[in-house]
């Protein structure tokens, strides 16, 4: 076990050209990504893009149908058995059981992980996710911060290497949202890997490293810098009065790829600087508007690549 | 939205014509697409009523023939083969053993192998020529009434039949031998004390087939089933952990059931009652396998259901429960074998009101197990450890 946990010491997830079809309909395509032990990696991408089946083929609960690769060193293919001690899992939907109560779903949990005292097990979890007064409450009836966090304390009550947390915040409050990355932070702080997927991009930018997949390819991946960096995207923020009208006058003309709302500002951007500042320059006089140059926003960069991948792939 | 309205004033509002029949049909056209994609259900509409009217059509028999009886004959007479072949000529008969002891006898009486036992005591012949009016004996199995009163009654004229065929006694009013018929183990022929038994292994069917046939569909219906694949549990331990459960439920139901017949309808058990409740179990872990194994099968509740009373009503009709095995068509017969509650209700009237032992009950012992394993095995290779 040894030898093989130690083959590869600093990579959790190392795969190589996943593909998984459902019906004839290619949901993933050809998907390599390496994470680092100890990291917390983002997962990026619009809803249906092969996020969770992705996660799903990673801990083993869908085979793929090619590729092949490790996970905490051991083959996905034919150590599934081996992945599922040690990885932990937090489903999109909540899936524990809504008719046992927070107590009894713990125990549950650290019974079939076959933890030597699965009450005391529970307690301390209770205790560190602040669900204490609430254990005897059944999980259906919960609010969903407190599934939520229910949901992870069950995932790591075993003591996984790996977390792999689907959408984990989808419909949580930001109170809980940020006191939940806090305990992400301090998890992998521990030496814990964590791979989130998320549709937020504050939550993208607190991880390490994030990666970007739409229609089952991952377009890009590395630290939030890099990503934005690599867009090669330009940018100008524009405020003023009367934007509505630039967005129409903008949208679809030459050198424009994108034309965005930030709340009262306006974010303009092309992929080619000198295309962008020729279709600028004749606004760029006009006294309602003010421009100036700008990073593109993680978001921009985001949107600019799913256009680029529904151009590409659809 | 202030555009569309401006263009097409109210049209969004108004209620289209025939817009109740429109909706209505809209949903059945769903509905019906909704049933064709669901084939269990759809298979459930024509296979339930086909399959009642020829169970009840043609393999039920209330007035059962052929039912099988041993024969044990002391003397070889022309009287007594005269006798035997009337008796087979009722069509109430089928002699199926010869048996040469009184004991070999008994112990296929008390297994249910025979139903009836004909003897014809030494020296019969010349007892009726010599006006002795000797008894020729049949025992009959009256733990299910129904099935031996007809052929007992049918006894009487017998004896005419083979009268005028063999002997030329003058006198026929005046009966040169007896019929001496033994009801045994349940000499008042009360049918209660049938149904009682039976009962038992009816309700339990009925019950831990459904305990055990949602059991995986409602883990995949309510999402939790994505957490305890992502678990590291083998499927023939998802198995036990819900089988074994209902074994204590379905005994407290035994036990309840029993008790009852025991207190109120008076039933006895004339045998082990630790045998009794061994074999019962033995009975119940089969049921539950059986309804787990559709529960690996069906995609949904409803189906899982459907499935379970598919195989429920056959155990009802063909087990011997509710009509005499030994009078149902042949193919009946075989199906019947296959069939948990067959194998039980002959295991629990045996016990109960004949005090059968484990000895005399291995056959069924046996089938249950073999039935229980088949069940078991299907269940674990069906069982789908991916969510592919």
């Amino acid at each position: 076990m040894s030898v093989v946990a130690n083959h590869t010491p600093d990579i959790a997830i190392d795969v190589h050209g996943l593909s998984k079809s459902f019906g004839g309909r290619e949901v993933v395509h050809d998907l390599s990504m390496q994470v680092r032990r100890g990291t917390i990696y983002g997962f990026l991408g619009p809803n249906g893009s092969g996020k969770t089946t992705t996660i799903r083929m990673l801990c083993g609960l869908l085979t793929p149908d090619s590729g092949d690769g490790t996970c905490l060193g051991y083959d996905i293919r034919r150590d599934a058995d081996r992945i599922k001690r040690l990885v932990g899992y937090m489903t999109q939907r909540f899936s524990l059981y809504q008719d046992l109560s927070v107590r009894e779903n713990l125990e549950f949990v650290a019974r079939l992980y076959g933890l030597p005292d699965a009450r005391g097990a529970a307690r301390e979890m209770i205790e560190r996710i602040g669900l204490k007064g609430r254990e005897e409450q059944l999980a259906g009836n919960l609010s969903g911060g407190w599934k939520q966090r229910l949901a992870l304390g069950a995932c790591t009550l075993p003591n996984p290497k790996l977390l792999l947390l689907d959408e984990p915040t989808a419909g949580v409050d930001p109170k809980a949202r940020r006191d939940f990355w806090n305990e992400i932070h301090a998890l992998a702080a521990d030496g814990l890997t964590v791979l989130v997927s998320t549709h937020y991009m504050d939550e993208a930018e607190r991880c390490h490293e994030i990666a970007y997949i739409a229609y089952g390819h991952l377009l890009a991946h590395g630290t939030v810098e890099e990503v934005i960096a690599g867009s090669a995207l330009s940018t100008y923020t524009v405020t003023g009065d009367d934007l509505n009208v630039l967005t129409a006058e903008l949208t679809g003309k030459g050198g424009i790829d994108m034309v965005a709302p930030f709340g009262t500002s306006l974010h303009v951007s092309g992929r080619d600087k000198a295309a962008l500042d020729a279709t600028v320059a004749s606004y760029r006089n006009d006294p309602r508007w003010q421009w100036q140059d700008s990073e593109p926003s993680l978001e921009d960069v985001f949107i600019d690549l799913m256009g680029r991948a529904r151009d590409n792939f659809q | 939205m202030s555009a569309i309205e401006a263009i097409h004033p109210a049209v969004e509002t108004r209620e289209p014509a025939f817009g109740f029949w429109r909706r209505s049909y809209a949903m059945l056209v769903k509905e019906f697409i909704q049933l064709r994609r669901d084939r269990v259900s759809f298979a459930m509409i024509v296979m339930i009523p086909v399959m009642q009217l020829l169970l009840f059509g043609y393999a039920i028999n209330t007035t059962p023939r052929h039912l099988p009886t041993a024969v044990l004959i002391q003397e070889d007479s022309d009287l007594g083969r005269s006798i035997l072949k009337a008796m087979e000529n009722t069509a109430y008969f089928r002699f199926t053993r010869e048996v040469h002891d009184v004991a070999e006898f008994d112990n296929l009486l008390k297994s249910g192998k025979v139903l009836f036992g004909v003897e014809i005591p030494r020296g019969f012949e010349r007892a009726v020529r010599r006006g002795d009016k000797p008894a020729l004996l049949v025992a009959a199995d009256a733990t299910d009434p129904i099935a031996s009163s007809a052929a007992l009654g049918a006894l009487g004229a017998l004896v005419q039949t083979a009268l005028e065929h063999d002997l030329h006694v003058g006198d026929p009013p005046d009966m040169p031998f007896e019929i001496r018929t033994h009801a045994r183990y349940n000499p008042a022929a009360e049918s209660r004390l049938n149904i009682v038994p039976g009962l038992v292994g009816t309700i339990l069917t009925m019950t831990m087939l459904i305990f055990t046939a949602l059991s995986v569909t409602r883990e995949i219906e309510r999402g939790t089933m994505e957490s305890l694949l992502s678990m590291p549990i083998k499927p023939v331990e998802v198995m036990f952990g819900k089988i074994i459960p209902y074994v204590i439920v379905g005994f407290v139901q035994a036990s309840l059931i029993v008790g009852i017949g025991v207190l109120l309808f008076g039933v006895p058990i004339l045998g082990s009652v630790l045998l009794l409740a061994a074999l019962t179990t033995l009975f119940i872990t089969t049921n539950l396998s059986i309804g787990y194994t559709f529960s690996t099968i069906v995609q949904n509740q409803l189906q899982a259901m459907q499935l379970s009373m598919m195989f429920f009503l056959p155990s009802i009709l063909l087990s011997g429960f509710m009509f005499p095995f030994a009078g149902m068509l042949l193919w009946a017969q075989y199906l019947g074998e296959g069939l948990p509650l067959t194998h039980y209700v002959r295991i629990v009237r045996a016990i109960m009101l004949k005090g059968a032992g484990l000895a005399n009950l291995q056959y069924d012992t046996i089938a249950l197990i073999v039935l229980m394993l088949v069940a078991m095995t299907i269940a674990v290779t069906r069982f789908r450890r991916t969510l592919d």
